[in-house]
């Protein structure tokens, strides 16, 4: 998935330019604008038209754009029903009044034509009803059947055009999808869009998969999988489908991630029932190991800048958080609140570290700033697992598992600051889900 | 200068769905009787060692929450497994490591070693040469009894000797 490239054309609209910049001098400095810092905001009411088409793709494009920016707990889509104008041509100026009468702050109309050539054009416009003025507009291309993907980087600029924030709806996330009855789960990992739609099997469920990380700069993906009877990190290429082991090592090796460069994997071996960090070098082969301990070391996790690991380590008596310098220097624990903390998880912003905490028979997701301060609970329940962020560090997924033999896990959301939590509809049981990089 | 319609071209997008084609089965984790699990041509004198293990010597020892090591009756059941194996000396095992679902999962996989390596250790101090002791740990991810409450995650917490 790459940009072949970019902003080749622009498309002139002067007569449009004209008459905002002399209509509405008075609005010039108001800024449209959502402060995401705060937890519970009043979701910013926006009214998206269905793009101009011939059948029915341009209400297609709309209802997934309006399905992205509501499912983010940011904006309040304005009911269809109550539109007064329903046909704005992309290169209209809308009737803002009639906008104001139905509380939209924002509007977006949109235009998407089939071209001779075979692709599908798209482009919207993103408007500020108050002030009377756009405030983005953007044109695409693709194969129509890609279509899913433009509506989410309308949805993405409209995001950050309002919040100041890079979006994350043009992402995919990759997880164990399981079936099967709880004694013989069979686990396979899928990947699918951010809100659950294109999925696709990666493996065929014959050897347990578990634990996907996808690398931050290519098509791969490494994982634990139990093939040959041998618990092992593997790498997957998911376009080719090729897969390798990776490195040569003696025990079960397990708890994979990528080194924020994509350079490396580090990992945790278990040798006679021992379990260390250990990282290898993609390219040279080379292996390193990180800790020394007769403890339980896993779960570790680089800090985007790569200069610091976290991970989990029983060393102590029970599981708690630690972090080293990525050579392995300057242990350090981070945990020290009531329970039990695992499966920590840096922030790709950097300034938080997520985590699953244990307390009192119940499960936990929560966040802490790097040095162990702050910890904030964004979710409970009997079991709560496996934080993993979205690329832009707003975003939360995690698994949930049901109580008893006939139940299973599903995936999760919650915004950052506790609110907006979410199910994402899969179509089995799903856990160990883990998000993509921003795809652009 | 006006509002203007950026543009981008989006001309490669690779769509997953290769579907891979794993090399393995998945053990099933359960009791080692199931003569499914095994292929046709050995089955008929491994089913025999299998039924006179299960049959005479428990395979399987349990464990507290969060623990691996071995409690008085575990010790005395992993005796007699390590006379059985001294007295069968072709057999060879695999001792797989369990653990309950109260616990994260990458920790579940490192506990369930630690359990199947502390009833391999034992084996080795009984006599049993290390040799024909392998060991692997499912983690949380094989189950034996499903409900949610202790006594569903007390047999879970396990560690089962598996003839090879």
């Amino acid at each position: 998935m790459r940009y072949i490239s970019h902003a080749i054309c622009q498309m002139r609209l002067p007569i449009l330019a004209l008459a905002f910049f002399a209509m509405l001098p008075f609005y010039a400095q108001a800024a449209l604008k959502i402060d995401i810092t705060q937890g519970n905001v009043e979701p910013l009411p926006i009214a998206v038209l269905d793009f101009e088409s011939e059948g029915g793709v341009g209400q297609d494009l709309a209802k997934v754009v309006v399905a992205d920016l509501e499912r983010s707990g940011l904006f309040r889509p304005v009911d269809r029903e109550a539109f007064i104008e329903t046909q704005v041509g992309v290169n209209t100026r809308p009737k803002f009044k009639d906008w104001r009468v139905v509380n939209a702050l924002a509007l977006v109309t949109g235009r998407a034509v089939l071209q001779g050539d075979g692709r599908l054009r798209v482009e919207f416009r993103l408007w500020d009803v108050v002030a009377g003025q756009q405030m983005t507009g953007l044109q695409f291309f693709t194969k129509p059947e890609n279509w899913r993907r433009i509506s989410h980087l309308v949805a993405d600029a409209i995001y950050e055009r309002l919040t100041g924030e890079t979006g994350y709806f043009d992402t995919r996330i990759v997880y164990v999808s399981e079936s099967g009855p709880k004694n013989q789960r069979v686990k396979k990992l899928a990947v699918m869009d951010q809100d659950g739609f294109s999925q696709s099997e990666l493996t065929s469920g014959r050897a347990l998969a578990l634990t996907p990380r996808f690398s931050p700069t290519a098509q791969e993906i490494t994982y634990l999988s139990f093939a040959n009877n041998k618990p092992r990190v593997y790498l997957l290429n998911i376009e080719t489908g090729q897969q390798e082991v990776v490195g040569d090592f003696p025990g079960m090796t397990f708890a994979p991630r990528f080194s924020p460069d994509g350079q490396k994997i580090i990992l945790s071996l278990e040798r006679n029932g021992n379990s260390n960090i250990y990282t290898m070098d993609l390219r040279t082969r080379e292996t390193r190991r990180l800790t020394s301990s007769l403890a339980i070391d896993t779960a570790p996790c680089f800090a985007p800048d790569g200069s610091r690991i976290v991970f989990e380590s029983d060393r102590m008596g029970t599981q708690q958080l630690y972090v080293m310098e990525a050579d392995g220097s300057n242990v350090r624990r981070i945990s020290y609140g009531e329970g039990r903390y695992a499966t920590p998880v840096w922030s790709p912003r950097g300034d938080l570290i997520a985590f699953t905490k244990t307390l009192k028979g119940r499960f936990l997701i929560g966040v802490m700033k790097a040095d162990g301060s702050g910890e904030r609970i964004l979710t409970e329940g009997f079991h709560n697992e496996g934080p993993a962020w979205s690329p832009n560090g707003r975003v939360i997924s995690f698994f949930r598992e049901g109580k008893g033999a006939d139940e299973g896990s599903t995936l999760w959301t919650v915004d950052v600051t506790g609110y907006n939590e979410r199910p994402i509809a899969t179509p089995g049981w799903a856990s160990d889900p883990a998000w993509s990089p921003l795809i652009r | 200068m006006g509002p203007s319609l950026k543009s981008k071209i989006i001309l490669s997008m690779a769509l997953l769905g290769l579907v891979i084609s794993g090399c393995a089965s998945t053990t099933d984790g359960r009791v080692n009787s199931s003569s499914s699990a095994r292929s046709a041509s050995s089955a008929s004198s491994l089913n025999a060692e299998v039924q006179d293990l299960v049959a005479n010597v428990s395979d399987r020892v349990f464990f507290a929450t969060d623990q691996s090591n071995l409690d008085g009756s575990s010790r005395a059941t992993l005796r007699d497994q390590a006379s059985w194996l001294n007295q069968n000396a072709s057999v060879r095992l695999t001792i797989e490591g369990h653990a309950d679902e109260r616990g994260t999962r990458e920790y579940n996989l490192a506990l369930g070693a630690r359990r199947a390596n502390a009833v391999r250790d034992f084996l080795i101090s009984e006599g049993v040469s290390g040799d024909r002791l392998q060991t692997i740990s499912y983690g949380k991810e094989r189950p034996v009894s499903l409900c949610s409450e202790e006594s569903c995650w007390s047999k879970n917490r396990r560690a089962v000797a598996n003839i090879r």
